[in-house]
């Protein structure tokens, strides 16, 4: 079988990967670096230079007074850490770690802070958050989970050639449903699980938040998107967990990854980050964006008020 | 494709297309003005002007119009930044007929008087178009080197111009020209591959017909 350097299919990579006997992310590695003509070295250095930027988010995004440049939200990282660090937390440190990390990531990008987009500065806490977790609860070395991150990005790359990544086209699911499918096999692979195992994480992963709508409240990339990237990320150790144990999706993953596209497709433009449906368009919702951009419009500014800005 | 796509760029949040992009917008200005700008004249429309402050766009600009890249993390205290090395900044919103949600036009002057204005769009992911240059129509994605060549509309100019590129083995990626009316001003914007040292745009400079030349490197 001819190896997969196409990105078209996760079952491409998946076989590739198990003709070669090694994990996803050094084969996405080793063909990296001969796309991009440098060496894997190199390529490995930039990846973990950017998992950096991702752990150095952690500490000011959960900072007691952080506030988005709206006012509109900030602190719950804050909340969700004192939790899991007390030992009180409902779910243990492990879930509870995840998504305080996931809430701190996001909410520093809605302050203006230095994130990476993972795929995208909408859902940047979700892989973060999930290797930061790994890393920290189950002691794998920083080397391991910047390799992981070789093995999200081919799911991403596989999403972008078949679906999309971005909200305004696919819906929230093509942005934190993307992320949560690449941190799924991220994890799974960190778990010692195999490509096979990694298939099917990222079909679950996608299943459990297929046709989840993209309405940011007053356009804005805070509510609901923060909370979303902390479930995100319950739902990427969701589904590796269940393909840990060897549970299959009875759909494969490309075929799951093909219904996000027509799902997306078949979505209402008002859902996909218009901010014209969902929660942008209830009364809190209409209030929170007159709170942040005001009633009072200067003529020729046109905007009535109701949320309907590309965001 | 490949994996810096999918995990990067590093940026300053929230959006990349309203503070990333914006931010690029500001520093191809700067970079068109060639010198520190002591006044900046922003003006805002569509989603821009309507969005602004949740997103921080304002700041963006500013802080490329200081010369800051979209990850540096003084984008969020740029105004207070721009007071302090005293820039002066003004900031309307309003509408441009037929442009992208996404756009701003950006004037700035240095120390010396000397003005640039343009007209800059964020077309999504951190990607820009500049369409408008001292109200003359360029297309400048500030991906590539790019030459903005001023000069007079006469025959011959367009040939002297790319055969001195020609000559020094540049391969051109995009080529624009836009001119005023026949005979009048005209500018050449020229996309190029790879990088080039400042003697290329010192040959365009004297040019016959050519008023001025400037080398853009990528924003």
């Amino acid at each position: 079988m001819e190896l997969d350097f196409n990105y078209s299919s996760v079952a491409g990579v998946v076989a590739a990967a198990e003709l070669g006997g090694i994990p996803i992310s050094r084969l996405v590695l080793n063909q990296q670096a001969l796309q991009m003509e440098q060496s894997e070295e190199s390529i490995y250095e930039h990846m973990r230079s950017n998992y950096r930027v991702m752990a150095e988010c952690i500490e000011p995004g959960s900072n007691k007074n952080l506030r988005s440049t709206s006012g509109l939200t900030g602190g719950s990282a804050y909340k969700m850490r004192q939790v899991a660090e007390s030992g009180t937390s409902l779910t243990g440190s492990f879930l509870s770690g995840a998504l305080y990390r996931a809430l701190a990531v996001s909410e520093l990008n809605a302050s203006m802070g230095r994130i990476v987009a993972a795929p995208t500065a909408g859902s940047c806490g979700i892989l973060p958050a999930a290797l930061l977790t790994m890393q920290t609860e189950k002691n794998i070395p920083e080397r391991d989970c910047v390799m992981s991150l070789f093995t999200a990005s081919a799911v991403g790359m596989v999403i972008a050639n078949n679906a999309s990544l971005a909200g305004a086209q696919g819906g929230c699911q093509a942005e934190c449903g993307s992320a949560a499918a690449m941190a799924a096999a991220a994890i799974v692979e960190l778990a010692g699980g195999t490509p096979h195992m990694v298939e099917h994480a990222i079909a679950i992963a996608i299943k459990n938040i297929l046709g989840l709508v993209c309405d940011p409240v007053a356009g804005l990339v805070e509510i609901p998107c923060i909370k979303r990237n902390a479930s995100g990320v319950a739902g990427a150790f969701v589904a590796a967990e269940l393909a840990l144990a060897g549970i299959e999706s009875a759909i494969p993953a490309d075929e799951v990854i093909w219904t996000m596209k027509k799902v997306g497709d078949a979505m209402s433009s008002s859902l996909k980050e218009t901010a014209e449906g969902g929660l942008a368009a209830t009364p809190t919702g209409r209030h929170l964006h007159e709170q942040v951009f005001g009633t009072a419009r200067e003529p020729g500014n046109g905007c009535s008020g109701c949320g309907g800005c590309a965001s | 494709m490949n994996v810096f796509d999918i995990l990067g760029p590093v940026m300053i949040g929230p959006s990349s297309s309203h503070t990333a992009g914006a931010a690029r917008i500001g520093r191809i200005t700067l970079a068109l003005l060639g010198a520190p700008a002591v006044k900046a004249d922003i003006f805002l429309h569509g989603s821009f002007a309507k969005t602004y402050k949740g997103h921080g766009t304002d700041k963006a600009l500013i802080a490329g119009i200081m010369g800051m890249s979209t990850d540096d993390s003084r984008i969020r205290r740029a105004p207070e930044l721009a007071r302090e090395q005293g820039l002066e900044v003004t900031i309307t919103t309003g509408d441009i007929d037929g442009a992208h949600p996404n756009t701003a036009r950006v004037a700035l002057t240095d120390a010396n008087g000397n003005r640039v204005s343009l007209l800059g769009s964020s077309i999504g992911g951190g990607n820009i178009l500049v369409t408008e240059v001292n109200g003359m129509e360029v297309s400048i994605t500030g991906q590539h080197t790019t030459l903005i060549v001023l000069h007079r509309d006469a025959p011959g100019t367009i040939a002297a111009v790319t055969e001195v590129m020609a000559d020094a083995g540049v391969n051109i990626c995009n080529f624009r020209l836009s001119r005023q009316q026949k005979g009048g001003d005209a500018v050449m914007t020229i996309e190029i591959d790879g990088s080039f040292g400042p003697e290329l745009n010192q040959k365009i400079k004297v040019l016959p017909n050519v008023f001025s030349s400037t080398m853009l490197q990528p924003i």
